[in-house]
C-alpha cells in the first residue's frame, strides 16, 4: 500500500448520480485483491477534511500509447454521489491532481475451493464484486450475480459482468429493470437449487442482514463487505470498528473494519449489534470529557 | 529565494530538546492518531520524525465505545473512541519489538480510571528502557470520585501527577484538556506536581446530531473535536500556558501544515504533535518537517531557538 499522487484519467457518470473514474496508479493491480478499498482525497484544501473510502472496482492498464511508451497502469472505482465529497468528485476532471491511498484492508478469501459462488450486491455495493467474480472465475468457479437496486438506475457494468462469464440476475424494486421485488427472494430460490453454495455480498445494511439471515437458514458459508465510517483507513484510529460474534459489555469485542476487514466471514461478526443500528444510544461509558 | 539559493543555503538546526530528550526536529504525532507507530511505517520513514507517541495506554486492555465513534464536522472531525487499547502488557510483547527497531525516540502516552491505576502504569513503564518518555493523559474521568475528569480540577491534577512524578522513573509530560476555564490553573498545578514538560491541547468536548434521525452523531453523545477547526483555541491556550509555566511546552490542536505548526513555536512552544492531519496525509509530518526548514532558511534562521517564544506583543 502506498500514498499515489496521481491524476484522473476519466471520470464520466454511467447512470443518474452514479460515476466512473480511472486513476492512474502504477503497480496498484499486482497489490490489490477483491474486496479491498482506497482512502480517496477528494481536494488538497478544505473541505472535506477526511479521506472517502470506496472499494478497488478494478485495476488494468490503458492501451499502449503509439509512441512506444509502456502502457499505464489505473485503478477504477465506482461512487455514488450522495454527500459533499462525492459531489465534489463528481465535478473532477481527466487530469486533474488527486490523491489516493491503498489498496488497504482484507479482501474476500477466494481460497475457499471450486464450486457454486452466488454474489448478492446492492445498489454501490456491486462495486467490490466485480474483482471477486474475476478471481472466482480464473479459480474454476460458477459464479451467479443477483444484482439488486430500488431502480434500474441502481445497476450498472452489467455486460462487463457478463463478460467475465458470470450468469446474472437483476432485480429492482419498482420492476424497472429485471424481477420486480427483492434480491434476497432469489437468494432464496437459487439456494434451494445450489445448496452447496458460497455466498459472497456488499451493500446496505438491510440487505447485507437478509443476506445473513438467510444463509444461517440454509448453513451457507457467507463473507460480506461492510461500509464503516472511517477516518485513517490504515487501523490507527480505531474510529471503524464492528461488534465480533461473541461482544458482550464484560467480554466487548471490536473488529477494527479497515484493518481486520471490510470484508468478514459473517460467522465473526455480532449481527443483532450490526441490525439494531440503533447503536446511537446515549453513551455507556461514563460521560468521556474529551478523552478520545 | 531560488531553488539553487534554497539548495546551497546553510541547513538551519531545527533539532530541539525536551525534558532531557533530544529530538532531531520538533514534530511528532499527537496520541491516538497514529497508532503504535506500525500503521503509518509504509508512508513515512519514522526516522524522520521528531518522535513516535503511542496511543494512550492502560494496564489493562480497553475495548472502547459503542460505535459509531466519528463524525466529520466543519473543518474537524469528533471521536468518542474511547480509549480502546492493548493494554500496557500487549503493548510490550506486541509493539515494542517494532518500536525498538526504530531510530526515534518514542513517547508512551497512558491513562488510568483510577489515581492508583495511573501510578501502576507509570510503574510498568520503567520496565521498557526504550521509552524516552512518559505522556500523561489526565482528560480522563476518575471513575471512584464521581467522573470528574482529573485534569479539569486542579487538586486532582495535582494528585495523579504527584503520583506518576514518584513512579516514573523517567521524564515526565502531562497533557492538559482545554474542558476548562482557565487552563493556567492546572498548567501551574502540574508543574508544581513535578511535570517535566506539558502538551497542550487534548480534544474540545463537541456534540453533532443528524437532524434526520435526531439521533447524536456519535455513540457517545459526545465526542472530542479535533482538526483544524480548533487551532485558534490551541494556540491561544499554549500561548497562555508560556506566559505561565518555566517548563517547557508541546503544541498540540489543528496543525494541518508547516505555517500551523510555526504559529505554535512563535507562541512559545518548543515543539509540536500532528494529529487529525495524520489521517488526511499520510506524510503531513514530513511536509510539516521541511517547511518549518524552508522557513528557517527564508527567515535566515540558523537556529530554530531563535523562533521559538519570538512573538511580538
Ligand atoms: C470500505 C468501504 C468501501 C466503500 N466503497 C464504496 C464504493 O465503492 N462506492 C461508493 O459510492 N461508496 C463506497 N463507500 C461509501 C462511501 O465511502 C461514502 O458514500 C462516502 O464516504 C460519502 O462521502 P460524502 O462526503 O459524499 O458524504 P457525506 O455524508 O458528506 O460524508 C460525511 C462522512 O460520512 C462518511 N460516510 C458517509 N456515508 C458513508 C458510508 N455509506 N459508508 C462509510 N462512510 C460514510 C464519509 O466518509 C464522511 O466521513 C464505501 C465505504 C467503505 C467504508
Ligand atoms: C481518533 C483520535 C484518538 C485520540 N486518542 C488519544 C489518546 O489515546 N490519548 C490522548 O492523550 N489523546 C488522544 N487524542 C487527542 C490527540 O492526541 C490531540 O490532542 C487532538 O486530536 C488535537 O490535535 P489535532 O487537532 O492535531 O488532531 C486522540 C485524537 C483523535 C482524533
Ligand atoms: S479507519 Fe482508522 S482504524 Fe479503521
Amino acid at each position: 500500500m502506498k500514498n499515489y499522487h496521481t491524476k484522473i484519467i476519466s471520470n464520466q457518470e454511467i447512470s443518474p448520480g452514479y460515476f466512473r473514474m480511472k486513476v492512474l496508479a502504477p503497480d496498484f493491480g499486482e497489490k490489490a485483491h477483491a474486496g479491498q478499498f482506497v482512502m480517496f482525497r477528494v481536494q488538497r484544501s478544505l473541505p472535506p477534511l477526511l479521506r472517502r473510502p470506496f472499494g478497488v472496482f478494478q485495476t488494468g492498464f490503458l492501451p499502449a500509447d503509439c509512441d512506444g511508451l509502456p502502457s499505464k497502469e489505473f485503478v477504477e472505482i465506482v461512487y455514488k454521489v450522495v454527500g459533499s465529497g462525492t459531489s465534489i468528485m463528481a465535478e473532477l476532471h481527466e487530469g486533474d491532481k488527486v490523491e489516493l491511498l491503498g489498496p488497504l484492508g482484507n479482501g474476500f478469501d477466494t481460497t475457499t475451493g471450486p464450486g457454486e459462488k452466488i454474489l448478492v450486491g446492492g445498489g454501490i455495493g456491486l462495486v467490490p464484486l466485480y474483482m471477486l467474480a474475476g478471481e472466482l472465475i480464473a479459480n474454476g468457479c460458477n459464479v451467479r450475480l443477483l444484482m439488486g437496486g430500488r431502480t434500474r438506475d441502481d445497476i450498472f457494468a452489467v455486460t462487463e459482468f457478463e463478460r467475465l462469464g458470470v450468469e446474472t440476475h437483476i432485480s429492482t424494486d419498482d420492476g424497472s429493470l429485471g424481477e420486480e421485488g427483492l434480491v434476497t427472494l432469489v437468494l432464496e430460490r437459487k439456494l434451494q437449487k445450489y445448496p452447496a453454495a458460497e455466498v459472497f455480498s456488499c451493500g446496505p445494511m438491510p440487505m447485507l442482514s437478509a443476506v445473513n439471515d438467510i444463509c444461517t437458514a440454509h448453513q451457507t458459508p457467507l463473507q460480506v463487505s461492510l461500509e464503516e465510517s472511517m477516518a485513517c483507513g490504515v487501523g490507527a484510529c480505531l474510529g471503524c470498528v464492528v461488534k465480533g460474534a461473541g461482544h458482550t459489555e464484560e467480554n466487548p469485542s471490536y473488529l477494527c473494519s479497515c484493518k481486520v476487514g471490510p470484508v468478514f466471514k459473517s460467522q465473526y461478526l455480532d449481527w443483532s449489534a450490526l441490525k439494531r443500528n440503533d447503536d446511537t444510544l446515549p453513551g455507556s461509558e461514563e460521560n468521556c470529557g474529551g478523552c478520545s | 529565494m531560488n531553488e539553487l539559493h534554497k539548495k546551497t543555503a546553510k541547513r538551519p538546526n531545527i533539532a530541539v530538546e525536551i525534558a532531557g530528550i533530544k529530538l532531531r526536529n520538533p514534530v511528532m504525532p499527537a496520541s491516538g492518531t497514529f497508532g503504535y507507530g506500525e500503521e503509518y511505517a509504509p508512508f513515512l520513514d519514522l526516522e524522520k520524525i521528531g518522535a513516535i507517541v503511542t496511543k494512550g495506554l492502560s494496564l489493562k486492555p480497553k475495548a472502547g465505545n459503542a460505535t459509531p465513534r466519528i463524525a466529520e464536522t466543519t473543518s474537524g472531525m469528533l471521536n468518542a473512541i474511547g480509549l480502546q487499547n492493548v493494554g500496557i502488557d500487549a503493548f510490550i510483547e506486541h509493539k515494542m519489538p517494532f518500536l525498538r527497531t526504530v531510530n526515534t525516540p518514542v513517547i508512551a502516552n497512558f491513562f488510568g480510571n483510577t489515581l492508583e491505576e495511573y501510578g501502576e502504569v507509570a510503574k510498568r513503564l520503567n520496565d521498557i528502557p526504550e521509552i524516552a518518555a512518559g505522556e500523561l493523559n489526565i482528560s480522563c474521568p476518575n471513575v471512584k470520585q464521581g467522573g470528574i475528569v482529573f485534569g479539569t480540577d486542579p487538586k486532582a491534577a495535582s494528585e495523579v501527577v504527584t503520583l506518576v512524578r514518584k513512579n516514573l522513573q523517567k521524564p515526565l509530560i502531562v497533557k492538559l484538556t482545554p474542558n476548562v476555564t482557565d487552563i493556567t490553573v492546572v498548567a501551574r498545578a502540574v508543574e508544581e506536581a513535578g511535570a517535566d514538560a506539558i502538551a497542550c491541547i487534548n480534544t474540545l468536548t463537541g456534540m453533532s446530531v443528524d437532524i434526520h434521525t435526531r439521533k447524536p452523531r456519535i455513540a457517545n453523545r459526545t465526542g472530542g473535536l479535533s482538526g483544524p477547526a480548533i487551532r485558534p483555541v490551541a494556540v491561544r491556550m499554549v500561548h497562555q500556558v508560556v506566559q505561565t509555566v518555566s517548563v517547557p511546552v508541546i503544541g498540540v490542536g489543528g496543525i494541518m501544515c508547516a505555517m500551523d505548526a510555526l504559529e505554535f513555536l512563535i507562541v512559545g512552544a518548543q515543539a509540536v504533535q500532528v494529529g487529525t492531519a495524520n489521517f488526511v496525509d499520510p506524510a503531513a509530518m514530513l511536509t510539516i518537517i521541511d517547511g518549518i526548514e524552508a522557513f528557517c532558511i527564508d527567515e535566515g534562521i540558523g537556529d530554530i531557538g531563535e523562533l521559538i517564544g519570538s512573538l511580538r506583543v
